[in-house]
């Protein structure tokens, strides 16, 4: 906190009765503070505040596109509880989070285990494994679509060729399929992130710690239930918290491997509000699904922020 | 309790042999301080001691049993790391039962025995804290106790006072000296502080460059050094060394190379040869009698006063008793004290006489 004013002009400033108001305005912690804090603000407000503001805002409206919509209160909203394909989506949405992200953290911390120990060619191992992280999501979509197409997918010549089926798959074209096949596209590609992310944490371990585990007499699963996995804690709480924000508002993947079908089978919020808003023009509607997502994101906050972030024996010297 | 015995352990990270064979035998309740500048390999010995680095050849021994190919766990040994080592997420309680919680011990013998450790470390009012609400000391006795909690065999010490500061190193020094007269538990205590080794050890080992240089009793080193390089280590300030050459005759003397002669020790090996005379900053005597030497800086510290001189062309140290107030640049007269020196062969560095 800042302290109050008076007590900022130390010794080696002139007394203040010397100076000019301008002067002295320049001086005073909290002016200068304000104004430091200027540019960060408006760059908050115009491209934050307002982007956000204005979508809750149109959910209230019956906006269209090229139509300047007229409030019309929580209409759209009363709609979509009883919009089936809003609830389906809502669905989507929850399996292919938690289901994505569930994988994506048993792969991520697998790997990071396998990277933190000593293994030939570690650096340039650990660059690889970033790979899918660097391709632009669009580049990698349309990459699995291929893997998974219907006539040359190269998933269904293999299991093909060995003899495990005999007509090719349709990974897009089936409901259960569908989802199972974006799922694995998104862990494909969230898996890295986490993997260095806990790979990072791995390395902050003193190794010191596994030492006296093993005089201690611990076994390896020991070790790591007891020493690896409560030290990785916070930073698993970070991580994860960030993987459910973006695996929950993910567009580009789907939107390139189904654009939310069959039969809006892998709709999720976000691709289901960009369709009504943009290709079917129903802006208001469409602002109104993107914020039914926000109590959700904020939940997921809360829940990693208060328990899982904080532990009493990451605090300061408080008794 | 038991003894241990180390007999020609070598260590080798890949082609680098760190450690070249050490003998060492540890009697049973004994407290030996290995020490020696850093990379001497003593933390490397310890550690195969422990179980945490494989040995490359050679035979250790804990009790009747050979350890060479047995875990830490089953050694039967406990260890005081130099950071310590706490769980950070447990509490001081936790910390210390945790290694009876893995051997699944109930409940109330995990809180009897941390108790009587919390007990003699002064802990007891810091059982449900965590390792970050102590300060320094207390996380040095949390982590004697969980060492104590084990009742080991062998207690090994990992220069556990090096992230202390001044004060506190000598109280805590003293703790565990204490402590060690109290559980008569075998101990082996590495340091690079040979004041702490002075102090603290029944038996001594100084170790250099992976060799063990001499073993003995912290007086046994005073006074009778093996080589250049335990007279250099042992003993604060460091001896002087005044190169020059050996002068046979009825009172053998050293020639220094601006003519002084200084008194030496009776050698017949070293007759007409070059040599390097070992004398302690507190075995000269400032009378008329002596070889000039030229002062350079004074430093009271109050018991004493501390003296650098230069003696021919070496700067060399004294240490006296009484409160002089020369000035930089003047002359004084320095005489060695009869049966006060030491004579080695500059080349290797072994002993004469």
């Amino acid at each position: 906190m800042t302290p109050p004013h008076t007590q900022v002009m130390t010794g080696t400033a002139p007394p203040v009765s010397a100076l000019s108001p301008l002067a002295r305005l320049f001086e005073s912690r909290h002016f200068l503070g304000l104004l430091f804090m200027l540019p960060a603000g408006v760059l908050l407000l115009l491209f934050l505040t307002y982007p956000l503001g204005l979508g809750v805002f149109l959910g209230f409206t019956d906006a269209k596109v090229g139509r300047p919509g007229e409030w019309i209160g929580t209409e759209n909203y009363e709609f979509l509880v009883t919009d089936s394909v809003f609830r389906l989506s809502v669905w989507n949405t929850f399996l292919y989070t938690g289901i994505a992200s569930v994988a994506k953290f048993g792969l991520g911390l697998w790997l990071a285990l396998l990277l933190n120990e000593h293994i030939p060619f570690k650096a340039y191992i650990r660059a690889i494994v970033l790979l899918p992280f660097i391709v632009p999501t669009v580049l990698s979509a349309i990459a699995f679509w291929w893997i998974y197409d219907a006539q040359f997918g190269i998933v269904s010549w293999m299991f093909q060729r060995l003899g495990l089926i005999h007509n090719y798959i349709d990974f897009l074209g089936q409901p259960n399929l569908a989802r199972m096949s974006v799922i694995i596209a998104n862990v494909w590609r969230g898996v890295p992130f986490i993997a260095i992310s806990l790979l990072a944490g791995l390395q902050t371990i003193s190794p010191s710690l596994y030492e006296a585990a093993a005089i201690d007499g611990a076994t390896s699963f020991q070790k790591f239930w007891n020493v690896t996995l409560p030290m990785l804690s916070p930073i698993i709480a970070v991580v994860m918290t960030f993987s459910v924000l973006f695996t929950f508002t993910d567009f580009q993947l789907i939107w390139v491997l189904t654009r939310g079908g069959p039969i809006n089978a892998t709709h999720l919020m976000a691709t289901l509000s960009f369709q009504r808003a943009i290709p079917g023009g129903a802006l208001g509607e469409g602002a109104a699904i993107a914020t039914a997502m926000i109590p959700f994101l904020l939940a997921a906050i809360l829940f990693s922020y208060f328990g899982l972030q904080r532990r009493r024996w990451q605090q300061g010297t408080k008794d | 309790m038991a003894t241990v015995e180390l007999k020609a352990v070598r260590k080798s990270f890949g082609r680098v042999e760190v450690l070249h064979g050490v003998d060492i035998s540890i009697r049973d309740g004994e407290f030996v301080v290995l020490v020696g500048p850093s990379g001497c390999g003593k933390t490397t010995l310890l550690r195969m001691l422990a179980g945490l680095e494989e040995i490359t050849s050679g035979e250790v021994r804990i009790g009747e049993r050979i350890v060479n190919k047995i875990p830490p766990k089953a050694r039967d040994i406990a260890m005081v790391f130099q950071n310590y080592a706490l769980y950070p997420h447990m509490t001081v309680f936790d910390n210390m039962a945790f290694s009876m919680k893995l051997a699944g011990r109930s409940r109330e013998e995990m809180r009897q025995r941390v108790d009587v450790a919390a007990k003699i470390l002064g802990l007891t009012d810091y059982l449900d804290r965590f390792p970050r609400q102590l300060s320094g000391g207390q996380r040095q006795r949390v982590a004697m106790g969980r060492a104590i909690v084990r009742n080991p065999q062998v207690f090994l010490f990992d220069e556990p006072l090096s992230n202390l500061d001044a004060k506190l190193r000598v109280q805590m020094r003293t703790e565990i000296k204490e402590l060690h007269l109290r559980l008569k538990t075998t101990s082996v205590y590495v340091t690079h502080d040979q004041i702490e080794a002075m102090t603290m050890a029944d038996t001594i080992v100084v170790m250099n460059n992976g060799n063990v240089e001499q073993i003995g009793s912290p007086l046994e080193l005073y006074d009778n050094p093996a080589n250049l390089f335990v007279a250099g280590f042992i003993g604060s300030p460091a001896m002087n060394f005044l190169p020059g050459r050996f002068a046979p005759g009825n009172s053998a003397a050293v020639k220094l190379s601006n003519g002084s002669e200084l008194p030496a020790p009776a050698c017949r090996e070293a007759n007409g040869r070059d040599v390097t005379l070992g004398v302690r900053p507190e075995h000269f005597a400032i009378n008329a009698s002596g070889v000039p030497a030229e002062v350079v800086v004074v430093e009271p510290t109050g018991a004493d006063t501390q003296i650098y001189c230069r003696l021919s062309d070496t700067e060399v140290t004294v240490v006296s008793r009484e409160r002089h107030m020369f000035k930089p640049g003047e002359i004084i007269r320095l005489q060695p004290m009869p049966q006060k020196t030491y004579l080695f062969d500059p080349a290797g560095g072994r002993r004469l006489a």
